[in-house]
């Protein structure tokens, strides 16, 4: 019989983006309103999947900063510190209400602005940005019972600095805990993508905050600089490279400022000859393909037990061959654009890499859009512990797939780097998972699963991925002297 | 024979002097630099006393690192017990310790508090090995279908500064908390003070604590920070205030490799500067995520 | 039989629930439009096994369904045919007259179905009848019974058995994935019945709940995909009960699409076992259509 229903394609399904409202340009958000600096000194945000101008955005000033931090300081000597947990609890409760009926708004915009399918900012980054501000306003009440013997006090002036691979959401992560423990904070997303934090900024106006009690400022490297810098912080969050977050641990060196640091990974996804092998390659293709690789606990390194090798590598071959790759704004994308021209550039370079170090190179076929940054999901096998594309941070759908024969031998080559963010164990067997969950030096490991968030679940690295911990219980301890 | 027994009894004894030695993986090795240095109370000298050099750092952490593993690995009762076993053999050379603090200047009273606290310091931190972590895990409600849990795992190798002006119970103040995880440590003896901490070393050597667990180095802050602090396989850095300038490069310095620094400003002889914060303080907390099939006395949810 | 044997011979992958659930949730998120929804809701219809199967089936009843197959909705132009009827064996001959001069398969239920609890001798008599009777199509019963006790190789000989006994016709075999108990005893059941010669593997015979859902009929997908991958030969898949809206036939789809690949999208590889779902999807090819929405009076019940 002919298979007259050989070419069954998908139709594209674009989200439409209509109800959605931005403006030509944004201020910067100080002590509750959006302000234009005198400067005038502006950037602009473009959509990378298309090159398209959204809107042009403030690069701050050290004076803006300043106002920021200033606004951020008379907040929390006023009425935030005055008015109690419940209180400060309920306007969390509400923002993450309003962040809910405005999902599709966020979403679209995370999508336009950051190359994100829509499927994943409409499924994970904005109902888990809204999950944490539910999370944490129920703290804002209850801190003393999650310390003991304790009377924690909140820190004071929160500077954060956040990437932009999960912009809302890793804002969420920043701003709930701030203010459920009493603290205030000057924010300042990633200069390519700055439009979720800025409609952000609307909703917590909205929501009718006190003044100062959250402020946002934008612009590049140098204005996160100032903030980190600046005499009236008291604590400093950062998410991003470990390069950055060495720099600002020095920078802070002289003073008495707390700081958080979440950096980078290259972490080890660890599939065993026992594994549930069809789940362990739907784990493996999350780890390293969802939002394009931009995941600092992304399962960039893939060891597989030798046995299964080959028959493991058709089967993600086969997967990886299904994942729809384009437009961002179609709700059948599995893997948008890469995020900045920059970014490309700097995967490429380690595809070249990883070519030139003698792995083996597999692309998938698919066709890409003629304009904005797009990378096909990759894959290098024969990979050495030594080749640079097993050890340095990629951040992009760039897998390195090494085998190995005994456990022994995995614990050691996947504990053999710097980083030690997060793991992933695949394997039928309960006492190994445990062995291997436990001797992972890392501070969020998968047990057959791979990249779970949760709002309750803390998270955060071992050695040069960072130290201290968002979410959970855990998460609060960051934002609080002790 | 008979003169010289006369002569011995007739003169004053001879007092045997200590050489003073440093404590590295188990063993009392003096500085591989054959430097030292002597420090001054009240006008007289104490003793010559090992300068510790660069590589005394290095072997130092080596040990330290190579212990490590092993020391996680023992069951928390049995570091309790070994913590306790400090204790105990603290306590039965109290009064050296008594001496030695008295030689290094302290007032007997104060001394002999010391001491004492210096012994229920360990054994409530004893107590703690197997409790702490079920103070500060978390099983963690997620939203899907999974187990999801936060444990405390020791940070590694600890880096510790003994306090300059509380020698002993300074120091068993921050080894105590810092071993009790599981960590190990190099500790920098008090400049001032050092005879307390080699006299801990002998304790230690006889108290079931294996070799590489705490390291005792004496010598100078001022020569050794940049190498500890810079070492890549150091985790964490435990230390008093030690000045704003070299607290800072310290710091600056262990940005490095992003280790944690712990700077405490308390007074050690107070009893609630013991807590198991300090324990969390030196612990990485891991989370661990695994499905939980879904299928109940009614049936499969697939 | 030796059972340590035969639980060696078959061994199977392991697998999680929770990753099947999620995976099986991942086709429910593709968006069907336009084109490719009307292709797709085409396709369901091409490939249903339209079914009757209860105590009460009369020839009449027999017969309107056999009228049904062939005229789904008749004031719509161009829709193909479903692929096949489903009955009893006693009502195989008056299907295949009623059918005669269509390309629409008959597919009769046989070996004691729906327990399967008989003997051989019976089921293959069973299985004679409807073959003579003119059946082109084979659904046999697994025993589940002796499943569970172990005996792997008395399931895989009895589905031998009925696949010699069937001759031309194709066989499918019926899991029964409700009382299988676990993901990882359908994955076991898949292996047996293709290695015992299945043509196609069948969740279920109806009669049991659950029924047909996409995580079952995703490990049983990937039963008969690692078979390809070794082999080279291919499986049909047939999800049966439970599957009555086209926007859920057109997840499973997806599903086949992104498991299998086109190939399988064909009615020689994939069907679905349901009674309602035709007019489901007559009902949204309306509305493609006309652009308005449908009720279910306007679509014949048989």
């Amino acid at each position: 019989m002919t298979n007259k229903n050989s070419n069954w394609d998908l139709s594209p399904a674009p989200e439409s983006t209509g109800h959605i409202s931005l403006n030509d340009h944004y201020g910067v958000f100080i002590d509750g309103e959006f302000r234009t600096p005198a400067h005038g000194n502006r950037f602009q945000s473009i959509n990378p999947s298309t090159g398209e101008l959204l809107a042009e955005i403030t690069e701050s000033s050290a004076e803006d900063v300043d106002q920021a931090v200033a606004a951020a300081r008379k907040a929390f000597s006023g009425e935030w510190s005055k008015i109690g947990g419940r209180e400060r609890g309920k306007y969390l409760y509400r923002l993450a209400r309003m962040l809910q009926e405005k999902s599709r708004e966020f979403a679209v915009i995370e999508s336009l602005d950051g190359g994100k399918p829509i499927r994943e900012s409409r499924d994970v980054d904005v109902p888990l940005a809204a999950a944490h501000l539910f999370y944490y306003a129920g703290w804002a009440d209850k801190i003393s019972y999650a310390f003991p013997n304790r009377n924690p006090k909140p820190v004071g002036v929160a500077g954060q600095i956040i990437p932009w691979n999960f912009p809302l959401l890793m804002a969420a992560w920043k701003i709930a805990p701030a203010l459920a423990t009493g603290n205030t904070v000057v924010l300042k997303p990633a200069e390519t993508t700055s439009l979720t934090a800025l409609k952000l900024a609307e909703l917590i106006q909205e929501a009718g905050f006190p003044p100062g009690v959250v402020n946002i400022v934008t612009g590049h490297g140098d204005v996160g600089a100032a903030i980190v810098n600046h005499d009236d912080v008291d604590k400093v969050a950062f998410t991003g490279s470990t390069e950055v977050g060495k720099l600002i641990q020095k920078s802070i060196a002289g003073t008495n400022k707390r700081c958080t640091l979440e950096l980078g990974g290259k972490a080890a996804n660890i599939v065993f000859d026992d594994a549930a092998i069809d789940q362990a390659v739907e784990g493996i293709v999350n780890g390293i393909y969802f939002n394009q690789g931009h995941v600092c606990c992304a399962g960039s390194r893939l060891f597989v037990q030798e046995s299964i090798h080959d028959e493991l590598i058709a089967k993600l071959k086969h997967r990886m061959g299904t994942l729809i790759v384009g437009d961002p704004m179609d709700k059948n994308t599995d893997v948008g654009a890469i995020n900045s021209r920059e970014q490309l550039a700097t995967i490429e370079h380690y595809i070249e890499v990883g070519k030139q170090e003698g792995a083996e190179f597999y692309q998938t076929d698919c066709e890409l859009p003629q304009q904005g940054f797009w990378c096909r999901p990759t894959l290098f096998t024969d990979v050495a512990q030594s080749n640079r594309i097993a050890q340095e941070e990629i951040f992009g759908p760039v897998l390195a797939v090494q085998t190995f024969r005994t456990v022994a031998e995995v614990i050691k080559k996947a504990n053999n780097t710097p980083y030690g963010l997060s793991a992933g164990v695949w394997t039928d067997k309960g006492s190994k998972i445990f062995n291997m969950t436990s001797q992972m030096k890392a501070g969020v490991v998968w047990a057959n699963t791979y990249n779970l968030f949760d709002p309750a679940s803390p998270f955060g690295g071992y050695k040069e991925s960072g130290f201290g911990r968002e979410g959970g219980l855990h998460g609060l301890s960051a934002y609080l002297e002790i | 024979m008979d003169d010289s027994n006369k002569n011995s009894s007739e003169n004053e004894r001879l007092e045997v002097l200590k050489t003073y030695k440093m404590y590295i993986d188990g063993k009392f090795p003096r500085t591989e630099s054959a430097r030292f240095y002597q420090p001054v109370v009240n006008g007289s000298t104490l003793g010559n006393v090992c300068l510790a050099s660069r590589k005394d750092v290095r072997n130092a952490v080596v040990a330290a690192r190579s212990a490590q593993a092993s020391w996680a690995r023992r069951s928390a009762y049995n570091r309790a017990q070994i913590l306790y076993r400090i204790a105990e053999m603290l306590e039965g050379r109290s009064q050296q310790f008594i001496d030695e603090l008295v030689r290094q200047g302290v007032g007997t009273a104060d001394a002999e508090k010391q001491v004492a606290e210096s012994i229920d310091r360990l054994i409530y931190y004893a107590g703690w090995c197997d409790k702490f972590q079920q103070i500060f895990s978390s099983v963690n409600p997620v939203a899907s279908s999974h187990f999801n849990f936060s444990t405390l795992e020791p940070v590694g190798v600890v880096f510790t500064v003994a306090s300059r002006d509380c020698p002993l119970l300074g120091l068993v103040s921050l080894v105590a908390p810092v071993i009790a995880s599981g960590n190990t440590c190099v500790v920098l003896a008090s400049e001032n003070g050092p005879l307390s901490a080699i006299t801990f070393a002998e304790v230690l050597a006889t108290s079931d604590v294996p070799g590489g667990v705490v390291n005792i180095l004496t010598g100078r802050i001022e020569e050794l920070h940049e190498h500890f602090s810079r070492h890549l396989d150091v985790n964490a850095i435990a230390c008093d205030r030690l000045g704003v300038a070299l607290n800072t490069k310290i710091k600056e310095f262990a940005s490095e490799n992003i280790k944690r620094v712990k700077i405490y400003d308390q007074d050690w002889s107070v009893e609630a500067s013991a807590n198991p914060y300090l324990i969390q303080d030196f612990c990485e907390v891991k989370t661990t995520w695994h499905p939980i099939e879904q299928i109940s006395e009614t049936g499969a949810a697939y | 039989m030796n059972q340590r044997q035969s639980a060696h011979v078959f061994s199977s992958p392991a697998i999680d629930q929770v990753g099947v659930v999620e995976r099986a949730k991942r086709f429910t998120a593709r968006s069907i439009k336009n084109e490719a929804k009307m292709k797709g809701l085409e396709m369901v219809l091409s490939m249903i096994d339209l079914t009757t199967l209860e105590g009460m089936d009369t020839e009449g009843k027999v017969k309107q369904l056999c009228y049904k197959a062939q005229h789904l909705h008749d004031s719509i132009e161009g829709l193909p045919n479903v692929a096949a009827v489903c009955v009893y064996p006693n009502f195989v001959g008056l299907a295949k007259r009623v059918l005669a001069g269509s390309d629409i398969k008959v597919a009769s239920v046989a070996t004691a179905f729906p327990s399967g609890n008989s003997s051989l001798e019976i089921k293959l008599a069973d299985v004679a009848m409807a073959v003579s009777e003119g059946a082109d199509e084979i659904d046999m019963v697994i025993s589940r019974g002796r499943f569970h006790h172990g005996d792997y190789n008395f399931v895989f000989d009895e589905i031998a058995a009925v696949k010699a006994a069937c001759g031309s016709a194709r066989l499918k075999t019926i899991l029964e994935t409700g009382e299988l108990g676990s993901l990882d005893k359908v994955r076991l059941a898949s292996d047996i019945a293709i290695a015992a010669g299945a043509d196609f593997i069948k969740t279920s015979t109806g009669k049991i709940q659950p029924a047909a859902t996409m995580p079952v009929t995703l490990v049983m997908l990937e039963a008969i995909r690692d078979h390809f991958q070794k082999t080279g030969l291919m499986v049909g898949m047939k999800p049966a009960g439970g599957i009555s809206k086209a926007k859920l036939a057109l997840h499973y789809l997806i599903m086949v699409k992104e498991t299998l690949g086109n190939d399988w999208l064909d009615p020689k590889w994939f069907r679905f076992g349901a009674s309602s779902l035709a007019n489901d999807v007559l009902m949204q090819i309306a509305k493609q259509q006309t652009g308005a929405y449908q009720a279910a009076n306007y679509f014949a019940v048989d």
